[in-house]
Formats: C-alpha cells, sequence, structure tokens
C-alpha cells in the first residue's frame, strides 16, 4: 500500500502563551514546538504497522517553511520512508487542504492519514478538505482501523459511543487515540532518518478567504474562591446565587 | 440567508440544534436577514425548530441519509444552500458537524471558522472569534467570501424561545450513493455524552482505586451530571476511556465542571478550562487546579465529596 501522513507542527501545551506587540501574531520567541500528537502519535504509527505487515511505503508531507525540517526528521525517524515538504508558511486550513491535495492528486494513495485535530486550533478541518478536494470517503476520529486486501473496517468516536464502518480504499481517515500506540524513535532510526530524502516542491497560488485579524489573551480568572470542606451547603448556595451553575 | 444544519439523533433533535438555531437567529436580526433551519433524514417534529427562531424549516428525506457519511451530507447540505441561496451556514461543534465543515467550506470555496464561541461582529465585514492554544489566547477572524461556514461550540448560548412552530418545506435534492457502509452504532443509553454534557463531575488519581468511584457516581446521580476523568485513570482503566478529558481526550466546555482528586496538570487543564464554572476538591492546597478554579474546597475527597451530595439533595429537595 502507497500510505500519505499529513504532519503539522504545534506549540507544546506546556508553553506559555504570548502575543506579539500588535497583537497580529503568536509571539514565537520561547515557543517550544512538537509535532502534532495525533499525527506522531496515532496517525504515523498505524500507517507504518500496516506497511510494516503488508509491504508498501509512507510518505509524510508538511505545508511549511524550513522551520519544519526538524519535526519532519522526527517523522522519519519513527519509521517513515520519505517526505514531501510545501514549501509556504501555512495559513488558513483551506490553503493547507489544497497544497495536501495537490500532491496526493498525482500521488495515487491507497490512504491518507492526518490527525484528528492539531492542539494548537483544534480546527479539525484539514482532513474534510482533504477529502472533498480529492473526492474522496473520509472517516474521521478513527480509533481502530483493520485492513482486509483493499476493504478497511474502522472505528471511529463518535459522542457518547462508537460508530464501525467499512471502506475500500482510496479513501481519507483522522486519527484518534487509540488507533496505535505511541513510539519513540530508536538510534537506528535516527542515524537513518538523516539519509532519507524530504522533496521541497512549491506552493499552488491560493486566495485565504478566512484570515486572522488579531488575537487577544483571555480574562484573568479572579482568585479562587476557598469554601469550608465542613460547610457543602455554602457551595451548592454559591454554584445557585453567584455562579448559576445549577 | 442563514442555514443552520440542525443535528438530531433518530429523530430527536439534540440541544446543539436549538443552540444553533437561536444563534442564527441573532445574527439574522443583527444583519437584516432570515434564519432557516435544514433537517436531513426523518425527524418528525421538525416544525419545533421555528420555536427558536427558523423562519422556515427545510427538510430532506431520503432512506440514504439515516446513516452519517461526510461526503454525501455534504453533497446535499451544498445543494440545499444553493437552492435555498444562503450565504451564512452554521453547523454545530460535534463529530458531525466537524466532518462536514471542511468539505462544506472546499466544495463551496467557502471561509470557514471551527469552534465559534460567540456572536459574530458584522458591523463592517463578517468576524468571528474562538479560542485556541487550549484557551490560553483567543483569535478574531475575518471571512472574506462571499459563502461564509462556522461551527458553534456546545453551550455557547443558551437556546431562546421567540416564537412558533415554522412550516416545514421539503426540498428535493438527489443525494448521492454512499461509498461508506455502516456497520453498527453503539451509543451509551441514557446519559448525556460528554461533549454536550453542561453538568460534569470528574475524578482522577486521588480516588486510590475503580472501587471508590460510587461516591462519583453518586454525585452525578443527585445534579444530573455525566462523568469523566484524568488521564493516568482512564489509562489504567479504572474508568471507560471515553471519560478521559484533556489535551489527549475529550474537550469539553460545561456550565460546571467538579474536578476531585485531579492535581490540574497543563494537558488535563487543555481540556477543561473553557468550562463556565470550575469547582476544586483537593486534599493539597498547593494543587495548581486551584489556579484554574472558581471555587475550591482544600479537603479530602473521601469526607468532602459525600458530604456535597448531601447538600445537593437538600436543595433538590427543596427547590423541587
Ligand atoms: C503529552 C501528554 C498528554 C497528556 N494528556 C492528558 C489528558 O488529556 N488528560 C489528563 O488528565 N492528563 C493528561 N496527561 C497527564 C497529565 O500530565 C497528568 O499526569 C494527569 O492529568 C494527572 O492525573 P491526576 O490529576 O488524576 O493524578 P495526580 O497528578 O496524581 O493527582 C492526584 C491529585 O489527587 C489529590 N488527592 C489525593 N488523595 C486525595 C484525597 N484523599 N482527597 C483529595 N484529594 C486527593 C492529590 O493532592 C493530587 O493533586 C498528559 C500528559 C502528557 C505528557
Ligand atoms: N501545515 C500542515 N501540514 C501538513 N498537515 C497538516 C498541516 N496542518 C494540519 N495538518 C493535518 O491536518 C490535521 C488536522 O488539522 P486541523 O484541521 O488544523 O485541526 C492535523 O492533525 C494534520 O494531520
Amino acid at each position: 500500500m502507497k500510505l500519505l501522513v499529513c504532519i503539522s507542527k504545534t506549540p507544546d501545551t506546556t508553553t506559555k502563551i504570548a502575543l506579539t506587540g500588535d497583537k497580529s501574531a503568536l509571539d514565537a520567541n520561547g515557543v517550544q514546538y512538537i509535532m502534532n500528537p495525533y499525527d506522531e502519535w496515532y496517525a504515523l504509527v498505524r500507517a507504518l504497522e500496516i506497511t510494516e505487515k503488508s509491504g508498501g511505503t509512507v510518505t509524510l508531507i508538511n505545508v511549511g517553511k524550513a522551520d519544519n525540517d526538524a519535526i519532519i526528521r522526527k517523522g522519519l525517524a519513527i519509521g517513515a520512508n520519505d517526505a514531501v515538504r510545501v514549501d509556504i508558511e501555512p495559513q488558513s486550513s483551506l490553503s493547507v487542504a489544497k497544497q495536501i491535495a495537490e500532491h496526493a492528486k498525482t500521488g495515487n494513495y491507497d490512504i491518507i492519514f492526518l490527525g484528528k485535530e492539531t492542539i494548537d486550533y483544534n480546527g479539525s478541518e484539514v482532513g474534510a478538505m482533504v477529502a472533498e478536494y480529492l473526492d474522496l470517503p473520509f472517516i474521521s476520529y478513527a480509533s481502530k482501523l483493520e485492513l482486509d486486501g483493499n476493504t478497511a473496517t474502522i472505528s471511529r468516536d463518535i459522542e457518547g459511543g462508537v460508530e464501525v464502518v467499512e471502506v475500500a480504499t482510496p479513501f481519507v481517515i483522522s486519527a484518534a487515540k487509540g488507533l496505535a500506540e505511541q513510539r519513540i524513535p530508536n538510534m537506528r532510526g535516527i542515524m537513518t532518518s538523516k539519509t532519507k530524502p524530504i522533496a521541497v516542491v512549491s506552493p499552488v497560488a491560493f486566495d485565504d478567504l478566512a484570515v486572522t485579524v488579531s488575537y487577544e489573551l483571555p480574562k484573568e480568572k479572579s482568585a479562587v474562591k476557598m469554601v469550608d470542606p465542613n460547610d457543602m451547603d455554602e457551595l451548592v448556595r454559591l454554584l445557585h446565587e453567584e455562579a448559576k451553575a445549577i | 440567508m442563514i442555514l443552520i444544519f440542525a443535528e438530531h439523533q433518530k429523530g430527536q433533535f439534540k440541544k446543539a440544534a436549538f443552540e444553533a438555531v437561536t444563534y442564527g437567529y441573532k445574527v439574522a436580526q443583527a444583519t437584516g436577514s432570515s434564519c432557516a433551519a435544514l433537517v436531513l433524514g426523518s425527524a418528525s417534529d421538525a416544525g419545533t425548530l421555528g420555536k427558536y427562531g427558523a423562519s422556515k424549516v427545510f427538510q430532506v428525506e431520503d432512506a440514504a441519509l439515516e446513516n452519517f457519511d461526510s461526503q454525501v451530507y455534504a453533497a446535499v447540505i451544498a445543494a440545499a444552500m444553493q437552492q435555498t441561496g444562503a450565504k451564512l451556514l452554521v453547523l454545530p461543534h460535534s463529530s458531525t458537524g466537524k466532518s462536514l465543515l471542511g468539505r462544506l467550506a472546499a466544495r463551496l470555496n467557502a471561509a470557514s471558522v471551527a469552534g465559534v464561541n460567540a456572536l459574530p461582529v458584522v458591523d463592517n465585514g463578517f468576524r468571528v472569534k474562538r479560542p485556541v492554544f487550549s484557551g490560553k489566547a483567543i483569535a478574531e477572524y475575518e471571512l472574506k467570501s462571499d459563502i461564509k461556514i462556522i461551527s458553534l461550540t456546545g453551550n455557547a448560548l443558551q437556546p431562546q424561545v421567540t416564537g412558533q412552530d415554522a412550516p416545514v418545506e421539503a426540498l428535493s435534492v438527489t443525494v448521492p450513493a454512499s461509498r461508506v457502509k455502516v456497520k453498527s452504532v453503539e451509543r451509551a443509553e441514557g446519559i448525556v455524552p460528554l461533549p454536550e454534557a453542561e453538568l460534569v463531575v470528574s475524578a482522577g488519581r486521588g480516588m486510590k482505586g475503580p472501587e471508590n468511584w460510587g461516591i462519583i457516581e453518586e454525585l452525578a446521580n443527585v445534579i444530573g451530571a455525566t462523568t469523566a476523568c484524568s488521564r493516568p485513570v482512564a489509562d489504567a482503566d479504572w474508568r471507560p476511556h471515553h471519560e478521559h478529558v484533556g489535551q489527549t481526550g475529550i474537550a469539553i466546555r460545561p456550565n460546571l465542571y467538579i474536578a476531585i482528586g485531579i492535581s490540574g496538570a497543563i494537558q488535563h487543564l487543555a481540556g477543561v478550562n473553557s468550562s463556565k464554572t470550575i469547582v476544586v476538591i483537593n486534599k493539597d492546597k498547593e494543587a495548581p487546579f486551584f489556579k484554574a478554579a472558581d471555587y475550591g474546597v482544600e479537603g479530602d475527597l473521601f469526607e468532602v465529596v459525600p458530604r456535597l451530595t448531601e447538600a445537593f439533595r437538600k436543595f433538590k429537595g427543596g427547590n423541587g
């Protein structure tokens, strides 16, 4: 099978968020970037398991500038065969999806993997967009994927439960927790990743339709109000009268 | 016109559908437009959406719509957008809505923003906000295309009854064949799923073991809350995985989140800090969760939780 895994870069959750002076962007100073966990832990690892079992290749794709090469190398160290980087700073989800679809159009991939969402914007948009551009089925929030020839049986997380679907390749899938177990790159992987190719390709032209105007920081939370552990009636009263939560 | 995709489960509308219609109604009022709802598949009382502000309800009934396939649904919704001339589509920010948003944006070449939690600013263009970076910042977007699509997070506003039932009009749309076969759908019966819950009682490793969860369930029962847990608790199989909230679990936004014996690690907070009111019960006054809390109780959960349950029971009794 020929598999494509879309990987993105995201600030680590523990990063302190600060804005640039004009509030138009995130202040990248001191921000620790990582590969989006859903892409790394679940999408990529499940793709690797499939090719390890039945043969084939795993290609990574990232839309971003050269500073993304570190996370691409990590993906190669975990086991992907090669990578494509579309050389443009990602703007809207639609433009990212357009770039991925442009590459995938001619790639003859059997399955295109994405993470269910990036942990910075939690948009969960790109997968459906890629699927639509390529006119392919899209199975979102997959927590289990079994393949039998060209037929996939997939469990997907829905509110309060699980749905099981069957679909033939080619298709697009977004990975949720459970799809695979996280892998840590080993020394050999890290060494061989250095010789694996990253093809840098030029973006296609695309006009952004949704643009970020500004950022703001949320209002400071007022200090916590401590309630006497022996007086839970008081807590209930506060929740009812003050917070209007019940 | 503003079109609201009114999600339902086997004909029962979700609260998110009423919220989205209320939202659409308010946007319509601000922009001098009108708001209509779109129902796919069979739902007997589709007209009730009118109460929340839809002046009309469009319905597409077809056996092929009984199961969800984003490709089929997107084709039908896009056709409905064209037939009705709608310029703004509001989807729920649910697994269904999120799977549709991107498809429709690509299909209709529309600007989209997922996870919007407040009304747009419409005086000069169309701007919406949503939380980003695990709630550590808020981003504002301008939607510059003719057709715009947003998904609305649950509990972002309360549904409001503003009128009467609306007339239901059948739309005739060709429903394409699905390439996805739904083999089974399993849902826990009788409980409100976490992403939709307004009240959540959540517990962590401070519980010591799964055998102690009785007090958590009792508290949840008394107030009609859904139960959740921290990640180590789900990883240890003390609780089912679908209860795990946080960065790697489910992100929730209830009116009330009661965190019991949870330390409040950043990865946990990432999934819960958009909750309107947070109560933390922890025996360690240095627990980081207190910094994110509205109300805190420093004490042993095994004593405090039964006391709180009793207090709620008394309150419920007094308030019918
Ligand atoms: C990449 C990554 C992703 C992660 N994603 C998530 C996620 O999605 N969700 C998540 O929850 N975690 C996540 N974690 C784990 C997270 O960092 C914490 O380890 C976890 O949230 C801690 O769980 P806890 O609060 O239940 O346990 P602990 O940190 O062990 O806290 C237990 C708390 O209980 C209190 N306590 C103990 N006994 C009592 C008592 N008798 N009465 C009252 N209080 C008591 C203690 O004071 C303590 O504060 C992630 C970690 C990483 C590295
Ligand atoms: N810049 C990017 N390059 C490659 N893939 C991306 C990029 N941004 C997002 N993705 C993929 O799309 C998924 C969903 O992202 P999002 O729609 O932004 O939540 C991610 O988990 C990635 O798999």
